[in-house]
């Protein structure tokens, strides 16, 4: 078992997942050519960098922080004032550079608040950062004259010469600069992983105690990865405040701190990518599920509660398990049961929405007459047949899902079984 | 050989109270370079205790710790690990989410000087992979060198343990019951992989089982209610009427009797 033989066809893999992932980026827009796809590309670029910089803390240093939007909108805020500051002359940077100045911003604002807030782990540093939050988010309502008060502070992008015909005019150039951030951004902190401070803090997420008995200062550890996510999570707050032209104190808010726990929660902490799934999907929800739906928060949460409950390693753990049984040669003998979750689980989805949809119209929207069209159907809120048969379909649903639930779970159990025995063998010889 | 540094290790008159119960009550102790100390005595006498304030885990109340003649009393466990001072743990503590082979680089990565270091990648660090793959052969987990460290048995655990212990190179090595919990052919098989291991440098072992503990130290201490009423040979302890009278009587005789 040599390491060069183990290193090598990994290393090749390694660097398709890397070029695939530049491609992804530079061929992007080019299919969602829509005003709005370019928009939602932009804001995944984004948010990616914000989640990977906050599993810095959650996934692989064990740090639960309620905060970390502290850190990506001060660095907006200071980036929207460098922007400022570069327009009226008295910054001689280049607008691209702007998204560095949000990033030092954020590592600055890391090394600050941080050097209390990883003094402790656990709870209390969970507390603390969210004390942090409110304390900053009270701040951006007193400080008006750095904060801009509640219209916030605006900004222009599109100042000095063309260089190179790049004005940051065109919300594609703006994309592409987002691009190329997002790229070095996710390859730097994926280096990071790698190092022996990124080691020793998996270390310490894992067993703080044994960390200090073979030579390292937890803290210091602790701190020095704090400081870095906050780096990264500034140059994704700069890059917000390219973006938008404008960054308000909604930036600093403990729900922006929260979307980014949840979302990386949900993306999958345990695994380096699992984020980037977590940073599309909350872009997905945020811009387009809420269009689509006044009760989005309700279904968020409710995705939220059966991912604790049943997938607590979130997407990323869910695709990986479903590689390793592809790996032994046994996806194919899921797919009808996939395929029955899939159609079961829908129905059941189905009579639940439609009774939320009606409920929220009843709610908020009932002056607008009682009848609504839900997936093609109009239903009437005020008839009790709707209702029921709404219900009728929700249970059967749940009732059939259970029946394939059960199904799946044996199915499962077996190949793990399979699995567990193969590579036992393996292990033996 | 009265000179402080003539000793790896001196304990002077040391004390810990939790609360008003005093737990270790002027405890003098002075083990030199090379030498393999067992120290033994019922439950409740101390023994963790003494440990936990040797390595930095808790605070003395009062008395000093000496380490190659340097006072360490009122260090953190991680100042006194970088003068050459480890030690192992009686509840297995080992990184239960990271491999084999991380567990151990984990544990040289500070004594081959790249403390906080994210400029470099571990997989270039020749010296650090060198010697975390040199303690997997000598721990005998080479096998299980991509394994997570939750997924061992215990007796690799605790292999793995004494691993993650000796890596940065101390000279000086504490082990808490390095035994317990093992039958008697693991039990014997890793006495053998102690001694090999800890070759050469200073040896302190908390031990319950009497044919370890004779087979293995050059002296024993025997600690009773705090304080440490023998330090000497095993045959001098096991002469030693207080000894037998306190604490030893039966076991030691068990041991006599078990083909010492």
């Amino acid at each position: 078992m040599s390491n060069q033989k183990q290193r090598s066809p990994l290393n090749v893999g390694r660097w398709v997942t890397w070029s695939l992932f530049a491609v992804v980026l530079l061929v992007a827009p080019m299919v969602f050519t829509s005003g709005l796809g370019l928009t939602v590309l932009s804001q995944m670029g984004i948010a990616i960098i914000a989640c990977l910089s906050y599993n810095m803390l959650l996934g692989q240093g064990g740090m639960l922080s309620f905060g970390h939007a502290v850190y990506t909108g001060l660095g907006a805020f200071l980036a929207i004032h460098a922007l400022n500051a570069v327009s009226s002359g008295d910054l001689p940077i280049p607008v691209s550079a702007v998204p560095i100045v949000g990033g030092l911003a954020g590592m600055g604002f890391a090394a600050l608040l941080g050097y209390v807030t990883t003094r402790k782990a656990g709870t209390t540093f969970a507390m603390i950062t969210m004390g942090m939050g409110e304390l900053v988010f009270a701040m951006s309502l007193m400080i008006p004259e750095f904060f801009g008060g509640e219209g916030g502070v605006s900004g222009n992008r599109v100042i000095g010469k063309a260089f190179l015909g790049i004005t940051y005019g065109p919300p594609i150039q703006v994309y592409y600069l987002i691009a190329v951030y997002t790229f070095i951004a996710v390859a730097l902190m994926f280096a990071f992983t790698r190092t022996p401070l990124g080691r020793m803090l998996n270390a310490v997420r894992d067993n703080p105690e044994r960390v200090e008995f073979v030579g390292y200062n937890t803290q210091r550890v602790r701190y020095t990865a704090f400081i870095i996510a906050g780096f990264f999570a500034g140059i994704s707050g700069g890059l917000g405040a390219l973006n938008f032209e404008i960054v308000t104190a909604e930036v600093v808010h403990a729900a922006r701190s929260g979307a980014y726990l949840l979302f990386t929660f949900l993306g999958g902490a345990t695994f380096f990518f699992g984020p980037i799934i977590g940073a599309v999907l909350m872009v997905l929800a945020f811009v387009l599920f809420s269009e689509f739906t006044k009760a989005w928060l309700l279904y968020l949460g409710l995705i939220f509660l059966f991912m604790v409950m049943y997938a607590p390693g979130g997407f990323a753990s869910l695709i990986m398990m479903n590689l390793r049984v592809a790996a032994f040669g046994k996806l194919r003998q899921l797919w009808l049961s996939y395929l029955g979750l899939a159609i079961t689980g829908l129905i059941a989805l189905a009579g639940a929405a439609a009774m939320i949809e009606m409920t929220y119209h009843l709610q908020l929207s009932s002056s607008q007459g009682s009848e609504i069209v839900f997936m093609g159907v109009t239903l009437n809120t005020t008839g009790v047949g709707h209702w029921l048969a709404a219900a009728v379909v929700m249970l059967i649903g749940s009732g059939l899902f259970e029946m394939v639930r059960r199904r799946f779970a044996r199915e499962w159990e077996e190949i793990q079984a399979y699995i567990e025995k193969k590579t036992n063998g393996e292990d033996a010889q | 050989m009265t000179a402080t540094d003539a000793f790896a290790l001196e304990l002077k008159d040391l004390r810990k109270s939790f609360g008003k119960t005093e737990i270790i009550r002027g405890v003098n102790l002075a083990v030199r370079h090379g030498e393999r100390v067992a120290i033994i005595g019922p439950n409740g006498a101390g023994k963790s205790t003494l440990f936990n304030l040797i390595s930095g885990r808790f605070g003395a109340s009062s008395g000093d710790v000496l380490l190659n003649g340097t006072a360490i009393n009122g260090m953190k466990p991680y100042e006194i690990n970088r003068l050459g001072l480890s030690r192992s743990f009686q509840i297995t503590n080992i990184f239960p989410k990271l491999s084999v082979f991380e567990n151990l680089r984990c544990s040289v990565l500070w004594s081959l000087g790249y403390k906080y270091t994210f400029f470099k990648f571990l997989a270039n660090l020749d010296d650090a992979n060198a010697r975390a793959t040199e303690l997997l052969k000598m721990v005998n987990l080479e096998k299980k060198h991509d394994v997570l460290a939750v997924n061992l048995t215990y007796a690799e655990q605790r292999a793995l343990e004494i691993g993650i212990t000796i890596g940065g190179g101390a000279n000086v090595i504490l082990l808490d019951e390095p035994t317990a919990g093992m039958s008697k052919s693991e039990t014997t098989r890793f006495i053998a992989l102690i001694r090999q291991v800890t070759e050469g440098k200073t040896l302190l072992t908390v031990e319950h089982d009497m044919g370890v503990v004779f087979g293995l130290a050059d002296k024993i201490a025997v600690i009773v209610y705090g304080e440490v009423i023998a330090f000497d040979t095993p045959d001098a302890v096991r002469a030693n009427p207080r000894v037998q009278e306190a604490y030893l009587g039966s076991a030691v005789a068990d041991a006599q009797a078990g083909g010492h």
